[in-house]
């Protein structure tokens, strides 16, 4: 059988990893290259925390909110899911209405 | 009576028995590529040498009309039996038999002869292929698998548990082997998930095929709920019996020795495998073959963070547990899913009284806000645990690059490593000299007239200095450096002296690692 040669002399799809300022010649995995860049929370927004149905919505654009008043009933996980303010301040536009199935994470709310 | 005709009667109630779901549902099972219950016992079973157990006990359900109904041995086939003269129990669920539905009998045979190997100190061996809780049988179902769950835990690090996906394995069902050593899946066959497609549609409104919410790919390849992946059924036996050759009955002794045999060295010459230039990559799979006994290594989690390299071998005719920092693959950094993976495989080998050999060229942690995020300090924590608490003989071997919290991490001697060697080519340090220039000379560097220039040269001295082995030897945390070639001898050398090893380890319930 053919010796087995250090492996960098084949044609592999090598990439480079920066580790510490040194480029190391390597495969990537592809979780690695699926990882999801990171982003910051927008503060003014509020999004859904669990994939359910809007029930009922109790402010309208414009209304002023303080942090903890009931904004929107979530149903899921069998639950009637309370969504409240996270912070002071007036509802500057409402994504969703009553009936709509909302994804994880989806955008609900945002803050003046 | 007399006995013939008794006998006749018993051969009668064997073959309704043992037809399970009758010809219609075997069909049914062949047609997607299966095989049935029976065949797959068989099929892992030395010739002859399976003694069923329970093959008429019958189903307890009394509702839904379920009492008018007759289960062939409940849908499961439990019993004993050897590979390669190993003993071992073993059970099968059988789809043709209820869609292999887990009732209350269907769990006690489960459990019996689970108790059965605890008693007798052998390996089991359980075979899934499973519809899930028999819904007719109600709360009885739940605590079949509960009794189930809590016997795979006491057993844990007593006897050696496989399991081995053959088919749908969902719900609760997936915990029993979540918590066994290894499982074994199939492509195109396995199924795993606690919620599947129907219901992720229904709640989530999201569509995913079964095979990409939980085939046996995504679980070796993505999840890490799976150590081998194998093509097909047969594959799959194979390997199972490929890994009962590598590991002991039980925790009380050591895997049985194999005849002495010498590597492939012809095709595996150690020093053709690694590149003299750190920053190029090799096959650390290729050094593994170049010491090990014929240079056959069974790989454990080959597709789960390929990052790390895990599986057994032999040197001199004993089984070993490898770990090796895979430069192929991410440079070998150590991340989240690569400490899990070696973490758990490391306390299988001293549960189980395998020595590690482990194999070091890192350049470190793996950098990243999706590191962090997702607990690189608990998960990589892991490693430390599982290295330091393990008593079983520990000898490694620093081939490159041995960086920072990396170098600890991979059984240094301050993990109490019981013997540590190191190749000319290792550099130990506290981090690569890059890194470690830009910080130490930073002012020098700022003000000089020509900052690359000094840069350069700063590296260079630090390179010279402490990127090699001699530093760490001349502190003692190295016992040895050693020519790579000298790697196996090294080896074998310790692994013979370090035979009646024993430590006294603190006196306590259990360690709370970070799990």
């Amino acid at each position: 059988m053919e010796p087995v040669k250090n492996t960098n002399t084949k044609r592999m799809n090598y990439k480079s990893l920066l580790i510490e300022n040194i480029k190391y010649r390597t495969l990537l995995t592809e979780k690695y290259k699926q990882r999801k860049p990171f982003q910051k929370k927008n503060i003014k927004e509020l999004n859904a925390f669990l994939p359910g149905t809007i029930i009922k919505i109790s402010v309208k654009v414009n209304s002023k909110v303080k942090v903890g008043d009931k904004l929107l009933v979530l149903e899921a996980m069998k639950m009637k899911n309370d969504i409240v303010a996270h912070i002071d301040g007036t509802i500057n536009n409402i994504h969703v209405r009553v009936g709509d199935r909302v994804k994880n994470k989806q955008l609900l709310f945002e803050f003046e | 009576m007399g006995l013939k005709r008794k006998t006749a009667d018993l051969k009668k109630r064997m073959r309704e028995a043992v037809k399970g779901g009758g010809s219609q549902a075997i069909k049914k099972q062949k047609a997607i590529g299966k095989r049935t219950a029976r065949e797959r016992i068989l099929s892992i079973l030395d010739n002859k040498s399976f003694h069923e157990y329970d093959l008429f006990v019958e189903h307890s359900g009394r509702d839904f009309d379920m009492d008018k109904k007759f289960l062939p041995g409940d849908g499961v086939i439990t019993g004993t039996g050897t590979i390669y003269g190993h003993p071992v129990c073993i059970y099968a669920q059988d789809f043709t038999v209820a869609g292999g539905s887990l009732g209350w009998a269907h769990a006690k045979k489960i459990t019996k002869i689970m108790d059965h190997a605890m008693k007798l100190k052998i390996p089991i061996i359980g075979i899934n292929d499973s519809g899930g809780a028999r819904i007719q049988e109600g709360v009885n179902a739940l605590a079949g698998y509960g009794e189930i769950f809590y016997r795979n835990t006491q057993a844990s690090g007593v006897i050696p548990q496989i399991s081995v996906i053959l088919g749908p394995c969902a719900g609760g069902a997936v915990y029993s082997p979540a918590l066994t050593d290894f499982v074994f899946v199939v492509d195109q066959v396995s199924k795993m998930f606690i919620t599947g497609p129907e219901v992720i549609k229904t709640v989530l409104g999201e569509e995913i095929s079964m095979e990409d919410l939980g085939g046996a790919w995504v679980h070796s390849e993505t999840t890490g709920n799976a150590h081998f992946f194998a093509n097909n059924e047969d594959e799959c036996v194979s390997q199972i019996k490929e890994l009962i050759s590598f590991i002991p009955w039980n925790n009380e002794h050591k895997a049985e020795p194999f005849p002495k045999k010498p590597p492939k060295t012809r095709q595996f010459n150690i020093e053709d495998v690694i590149p003299a230039d750190p920053k190029l990559p090799y096959d650390v799979r290729h050094v593994i073959k170049a010491i090990s006994d014929d240079s056959e290594f069974l790989e454990v989690m080959e597709h789960f963070a390929a990052n790390i390299v895990i599986g057994f071998a032999r040197i001199a005719g004993q089984t070993v547990g490898y770990v090796a920092n895979q430069p192929l693959v991410l440079a070998g950094v150590l991340d989240v899913d690569s400490s899990d993976k070696a973490a758990r495989f490391i306390r299988y080998c001293d549960s189980f009284n395998i020595p590690l050999v482990t194999l070091v060229d890192l350049p470190g942690y793996l950098p990243g806000i999706d590191q962090e995020h997702a607990g690189v300090i608990r998960h990589g924590a892991k490693l430390l645990y599982a290295y330091s608490e393990a008593t079983v003989p520990k000898i490694t071997v620093i081939m490159r690059k041995a960086y920072g919290g990396g170098y600890i991490a991979m059984c240094s001697h301050h993990l109490r490593a019981d013997f540590v060697c190191a190749w000319p080519t290792a550099e130990i340090a506290v981090m690569g000299p890059e890194g470690a220039a830009n910080i130490i000379f930073r002012n020098e560097i700022k003000n000089a007239e020509n900052p690359e220039e000094v840069r350069k040269q700063k590296i260079k001295e630090y390179k010279d200095k402490f990127s090699n082995p001699y530093v760490a030897a001349a502190y003692g945390y190295i016992d040895a450096v050693i020519e790579p070639k000298e790697t196996r001898k090294f080896l074998i050398h310790a692994l013979e002296i370090s035979g009646q090893k024993s430590q006294i380890v603190p006196v306590k319930k259990h360690g709370i690692p970070p799990f």
